[in-house]
């Protein structure tokens, strides 16, 4: 069952007199469930793909339907709503707010819903003892390692219980070991059924996806998907 | 975590960031605390001098002919018609609705008496009303103490040869000079002075007054309120004020109060510039963060809020030091602007009011600042995506 539906996705840059065509025809579906790696060299489109499908930038053309919600069809505000409801990002240098602690960022998707301030500690301490860094909640971002901030991003795209996780190159300034680690915690996550869309140029994590693609000039040039997941129509 | 514990958690772990906005909005609402509450000092001040220092309500007899006086004396000496005033009449006076403004009411009787081949104005006076009243005189030996003494005006003093301490046989009665004004400039130095009872005896006016000088002030209505008041309670006389005292003095207090406003305007304008410059960039050095926000899922809604919490707690801060550094202020500068010592009057009303003004100041020039940052494209703050 195609839980995302990415429809004849185009995307132009316009600037000046420039025109950059980003990403051409893309059509992908993707299950519940999938650990997908988008791979490709720099300037193929993958950090666009990953803009587009995270609701943060509008394509030029085409569709993004995700648990049947046409998100372009989204008013601004509505469209923020559901990224707070859908989507948990984990950016490349990990984006943390640098006033606040460990346990105040992971709060953060938190601030604005109607919970009490006791029930928003819960949530935001579970997940952070879920990537095994409740001992450092106190901690101010400055205070911690490059992995130790990744695991708080990570804990922070976790904590409203998000359909499907975006995540953007994590491994990108990390070493190998602290990499390893990080990617065995999306693994695990994976395993207990967490769909996770990744972004990454880096080939040697490529074995912790169930599924890779690789674009190249804005278009799949492949697929490891034996049988793609059939596009189903968005609802509505 | 709420919007405004980020706002909270923000400000108290990035100090000095707003400085900025606090001090340019501080000093603006210093200022307009300062000349509002210098004005209202001074105000307070020569609505008090002016209770000290004369009369502005004259009440004469009614006259249907041509006035022959100037100033409250009548000229020409002895023409004082058969119409005075009684004195049982002026308690009226006591009972208008605005009694409590009336700070001096000072009867007096005037005529003209001989002496050798003098002929001089002789004036009788409440002793410690025309006293308190002009407090302006100031006199060589000592003021009236009582019926058997006389003061003499400068120039009658001359005219008659008079030093204190002479003594002055008037119509068979002796008096003694107790005293000499310095001289005035006004009428008064061409007068003898003596007690009221004495010279209503002396001149044959038992119970009846030529004139009355009453110093009224009211700062909330004009003096034209007191005189009609009067009036109604005295129907038989003629009750005018004397308007040029008060009218001077209220026309310069006035301008020190549109310039006052004017500069306040001013001030006010640079701190909400300021605001607007510091918030602007602050909003731009947070373009990230904002980004970051609104990847998380806040609304622009959201994001704005954000930025007017912020803003608005600043505003409040600077808002109460601006209300207390103008207090300091107006304690500093009032000494030095009115030779009598004004009390400062701590006005809440004047504390909320710079605390509003603080906040809509500093709400407005950040409400583009705020509307920017919702704004901003998501995707151009965060450009690692």
């Amino acid at each position: 069952m195609g839980f995302i539906s990415i429809e004849q996705l185009n995307k132009t840059f316009t600037s000046d007199a420039d025109q950059v065509v980003a990403l051409t025809d893309l059509s992908v579906g993707i299950s519940e469930g999938t650990f997908l790696g988008v791979m490709g060299p720099s300037g193929s489109g993958k950090s666009t793909f990953l803009t587009i499908l995270g609701g943060l930038s509008r394509p030029t053309a085409g569709r993004v339907c995700v648990d049947g919600i046409d998100i372009y069809a989204l008013g601004g505000e509505q469209l923020a709503d559901f990224r707070r409801e859908y989507l948990g990002f984990v950016f490349q240098s990990f984006n943390l707010i640098p006033y606040l602690n460990a346990l105040e960022n992971v709060m953060l998707p938190l601030a604005v819903k109607r919970l009490s301030s006791r029930e928003k500690k819960r949530m935001a301490s579970q997940v952070l003892e879920r990537v095994g860094l409740l001992p450092r909640a106190e901690h101010l971002p400055s205070q911690l390692s490059g992995g130790e901030q990744e695991r708080v991003a990570i804990a922070r795209a976790l904590v409203n219980a998000p359909p499907l996780i975006l995540a953007d190159e994590p491994t990108g300034s990390l070493d190998t070991a602290t990499s390893q680690s990080i990617m065995d915690l999306f693994s695990e996550l994976n395993a207990d059924g967490q769909t996770i869309v990744m972004v990454t140029h880096n080939n040697e994590i490529r074995h912790y996806f169930d599924r890779t693609i690789l674009l190249r000039d804005g278009r799949v040039a492949e697929d490891s998907a034996t049988r793609p997941a059939a596009a189903v129509a968005c609802a509505g | 975590m709420t919007l405004e514990s980020i706002v909270l958690n923000n400000l108290r772990r990035r100090k000095g960031r707003m400085i900025f906005l606090v001090l340019g909005l501080l000093i603006g609402v210093a200022t307009v605390v300062t000349l509002i509450s210098l004005a209202n000092a001074l105000t307070a001040d020569v609505q008090h001098k002016m209770e000290n220092y004369g009369a502005n309500i004259l009440i004469t007899p009614r006259s249907d002919d041509l006035s022959l006086s100037y100033g409250g004396i009548t000229l020409g000496g002895v023409s004082v018609d058969s119409r005075e005033i009684r004195q049982a009449d002026l308690a009226k006076i006591m009972t208008i609705p605005n009694n409590r403004n009336i700070a001096a009411v000072a009867p007096k009787v005037l005529g003209a008496v001989e002496i050798g081949s003098e002929r001089v104005l002789l004036m009788g006076v409440e002793i410690d009303k025309e006293f308190q009243l002009k407090k302006w005189w100031s006199v060589q030996g000592q003021p009236l103490t009582d019926d058997g003494q006389i003061v003499a005006g400068q120039s009658a003093a001359t005219a008659l040869g008079l030093q204190v301490g002479d003594q002055l046989i008037l119509r068979e009665r002796p008096f003694r000079v107790s005293g000499i004004l310095n001289k005035t400039g006004s009428q008064d130095d061409h007068l003898l002075i003596a007690s009221l009872p004495v010279v209503q005896q002396l001149l044959g006016k038992p119970g009846t007054v030529s004139l009355v000088e009453v110093a009224a002030l009211c700062h909330d209505c004009p003096v034209t309120d007191m005189v009609n008041q009067i009036s109604t309670a005295l129907p038989e006389v003629d009750v005018s004020a004397i308007q040029q005292v008060v009218k001077s003095r209220m026309h310069a207090l006035d301008q020190f109060r549109s310039f006052s406003l004017a500069i306040a305007g001013v001030v006010i304008l640079i701190g909400a510039l300021v605001v607007f410059v510091t918030m602007m960039s602050a909003v731009n050095e947070r373009t990230r963060e904002i980004g970051i926000f609104r990847a998380l899922g806040f609304r622009r809604g959201h994001v704005m809020r954000l930025i007017l919490l912020e803003s608005s707690l600043l505003s409040l801060v600077a808002g109460i030091l601006g209300f207390l550094a103008g207090m300091g202020a107006t304690r500093v500068i009032l000494p030095l602007m009115s030779e009598t010592h004004v009390a400062l009057h701590w006005s809440p009303l004047l504390a909320v009011l710079a605390v509003l003004l603080a906040l809509v100041v500093g709400c407005l020039a950040s409400f583009y600042p705020a509307l920017h940052a919702s704004r901003l494209d998501p995707t151009e703050a965060l450009r690692a995506l």
